[in-house]
């Protein structure tokens, strides 16, 4: 199974002919992903060759990806149901616009530097419709050895039953490595920015309901109230065990840290407030990324005594 | 971006929201002139920071002649407020206030949307009145794909318990401040206090707005509203060359790759110096983002090496998208740079690289055999060796004087 993805997913990269979004298509196909097309206005009809994936049967040396000029026409030549989105912040709002309006299940985007009223405003329109939104300013998500969303480097490890779900992307990527004996059902790179399309307790909950996760890491970072508000959930929600971290104990109030929700003010937003929340839900809490994955390690070990 | 007061009203000019008029001064004399130019028998002077409770901290003042403005301008100018040290004041026009209220228009982050804060009660201490009487605040979302019109502004009116006279005036100004939200990028519009005078209009006599640099690139306006001067040099430095650099009070200068693990290193850091007598803290956050190329690598060892406050440097790097022996050439890279520009890596470098080719990485340092350069292969391990390196210089420098 695994959450929001799975081998099943066809998948569609917009900015597909930009050169983030090509070098991470590759990236994608090599890790199994399928993809299925790419979109970029003005360049449907052609096609983009891509080397095929390691042990992948292709008698041609390449893989050619059709590009369509919309979403909507992508969908209808390929049923895809996830989009990667690559393009320039500027025109993020419209790429995203464009694939809710066509319907797609996930829209994943990658974009840094999408100003918060996009954001709110897509958002807007994303609850309303049939597309979940993951990200902005996230690396997407992956489901290893089934498929692979955004930029996550799929050869940290290998399909597993943790399930993870984590506002920063070098967290997921360490902890992914911490963990790499067990594996993970899908990890989640859900965005640093103040507003973004899929939260820890949307992840929490479909990990929850995964029959594949049998545990859930949770990393959150200072600011907002995210972390206390799916302590809140984990509560009264979650049977299986969670484990969380939490960024930014020593960092210092008023000071932005590199992610635009990751600024605390005043009381509130900060690290110890967060574990606490997450203590008294009973989540067991690491002071650092290996403290952590020690206590995931330990659940794993006790799981399958 | 945060605005000063007189930015923040100069926009609510712009957009129409009624304000008085308002001429800074950076000198006593500026101010009396100022005072004179106004013409109005009372002004106002204010400090002009960035940050709340000036009020509280003399930093706002009444005067009744030029004379007294120079007065009250030279006692408030250099003033030290919360560390923000008062730099301008504005002279304002007196109002006559028969009441004070409160409007914000914010992110509403839980929800995921748009939040109009409203009270009668205006005034000094909105934080203590939202705690302790959560009723006299008014709290209305604000669809983003609709923004305040005037159903939604008299949604809030009503809501805030306006007298049915006053809702008429004060929707229309909420209007406007809505637009000028949705039209600057703005992420928050505050006016505290919104006043209305003896004469019944209602005017906003101080604001704070804060703007969304992501949204730099449709308002090349917005260039002109940055103020560096209360900036530290270094991170003005820093953002100069595009880098993430936030300048902390440590001695363990911290580089490392993306947000979140740069602000876990801090922790890190911050927790392996707990065990030394010196209590060797994080002098920076520094995020070289995903790529770590041999430029950001050295200009960020540049902007570190600058902070004679670092005693020694710990960078910590996952190889994710970048593989760590492209960072490991960047890390030699950057010496030789730093050596072309005649500066040199003086202080020592601890060195962490896990994840991807983490062996072929390792090894190419291992070679290049940089001088003051050591390499550990955890997380925790290397941050205490770069801990106790600060603390062996701090102590050796101790013993030197």
């Amino acid at each position: 199974m695994a959450i929001f993805l799975n081998s099943e997913s066809k998948v569609i990269v917009q900015g597909m002919t930009g050169s983030e979004g090509r070098k991470h298509t590759q990236r994608m196909l090599n890790s199994g992903t399928n993809i299925v097309g790419g979109v970029t206005p003005g360049k449907g009809g052609q096609s983009v060759e891509f080397e095929p994936a390691e042990g992948a049967d292709s008698q041609a040396g390449t893989v050619a990806v059709p590009v369509f000029n919309s979403v909507g026409e992508a969908i209808e030549a390929t049923g895809a149901d996830v989009t990667v989105i690559f393009v320039p912040a500027k025109f993020t709002k419209a790429a995203v616009v464009e694939a809710i309006d066509a319907k797609i299940g996930l829209a994943v985007v990658i974009t840094e530097g999408v100003p918060v009223k996009d954001t709110a405003e897509f958002f807007a329109l994303s609850q309303n419709s049939s597309t979940r939104l993951i990200g902005p300013n996230c690396p997407g998500l992956i489901s290893p050895g089934q498929s692979n969303a955004g930029i996550i480097p799929a050869d940290i490890t290998k399909a597993g039953r943790i399930g993870l779900v984590s506002k920063s992307g070098t967290l997921t990527y360490q902890m992914m490595y911490e963990l790499r004996d067990f594996g993970f059902s899908s990890a989640v790179g859900i965005g640093g920015d103040p507003i973004i399309g899929t939260t820890h307790i949307d992840a929490l909950q479909a990990f929850q309901d995964d029959p594949d996760t049998d545990a859930i890491v949770m990393i959150g970072e200072i600011g907002g109230d995210a972390e206390e508000r799916a302590a809140e959930y984990i509560a009264a929600n979650v049977t299986k065990p969670v484990v969380g971290y939490v960024a930014g104990f020593t960092a210092p109030e008023g000071k932005t840290m590199g992610h635009a929700g990751a600024i605390v003010s005043g009381s509130s937003g900060t690290a110890s407030a967060k574990k606490e929340a997450l203590e008294a839900a009973g989540v067991k809490v690491g002071k650092t990324p290996s403290e952590t994955a020690d206590l995931m390690r330990e659940i794993m070990q006790d799981l399958n005594a | 971006m945060d605005l000063y007061e007189y930015q923040a009203r100069d926009t609510f000019e712009k957009y129409g929201v009624p304000v008085l008029k308002g001429i800074t001064a950076t000198t006593p004399d500026e101010a009396k002139a100022a005072a004179a130019e106004l013409g109005s028998s009372v002004v106002v002077v204010k400090a002009q920071v960035k940050t709340g409770g000036r009020g509280k901290a003399g930093g706002v003042k009444i005067a009744r002649s030029p004379e007294e403005a120079a007065q009250r301008a030279e006692e408030i100018l250099g003033l030290d407020i919360k560390g923000h040290v008062v730099k301008t004041v504005m002279v304002t026009e007196g109002a006559d206030i028969a009441e004070e209220y409160y409007f914000s228009l914010l992110l509403d982050r839980a929800n995921r949307t748009y939040l109009a804060m409203c009270s009668k009660e205006g005034g000094m201490d909105i934080e203590q009145l939202a705690v302790e009487r959560p009723e006299a605040l008014a709290r209305i979302p604000v669809d983003p794909l609709v923004g305040i019109d005037q159903a939604k502004a008299d949604e809030i009116v009503a809501a805030a318990g306006f007298d049915e006279a006053d809702r008429p005036e004060i929707a229309r100004v909420l209007q406007l401040l809505g637009k000028l939200y949705q039209a600057e990028d703005a992420t928050l519009v505050e006016v505290n206090p919104l006043v209305k005078t003896r004469d019944g209009s209602i005017l906003a006599l101080d604001g704070k707005v804060s703007l969304d640099e992501n949204a730099d690139f449709r308002h090349p306006e917005h260039e002109a509203l940055v103020d560096n001067s209360a900036t530290d040099p270094l991170e003005n430095a820093a953002k100069e060359k595009g880098l993430n650099y936030v300048k902390l009070d440590g001695s363990v200068g911290i580089i490392g790759n993306g947000a979140g693990l740069v602000m876990s290193t801090l922790d890190v850091v911050a927790y392996a110096g707990e065990q030394f007598p010196g209590q060797p803290r994080p002098a920076n956050f520094l995020d070289i983002g995903g790529g770590a190329s041999a430029e950001v690598m050295a200009n960020g060892l540049e902007i570190i090496l600058s902070d004679a406050q670092v005693k020694s440097v710990f960078v910590n790097v996952f190889g994710g998208i970048t593989a760590c022996d492209e960072v490991a050439n960047g890390i030699v890279q950057a010496f030789e740079l730093l050596a072309s520009r005649d500066e040199h890596v003086d202080r020592p470098l601890v060195v962490r690289l896990d994840g991807n080719n983490a062996e072929e990485g390792r090894a190419i340092l291992t070679d290049a055999n940089l001088a003051g350069l050591e390499q550990v292969d955890t997380m925790d391990g290397a941050a205490q060796r770069a801990a106790e390196l600060a603390q062996d210089a701090a102590a050796g420098s101790a013993r030197g004087n």
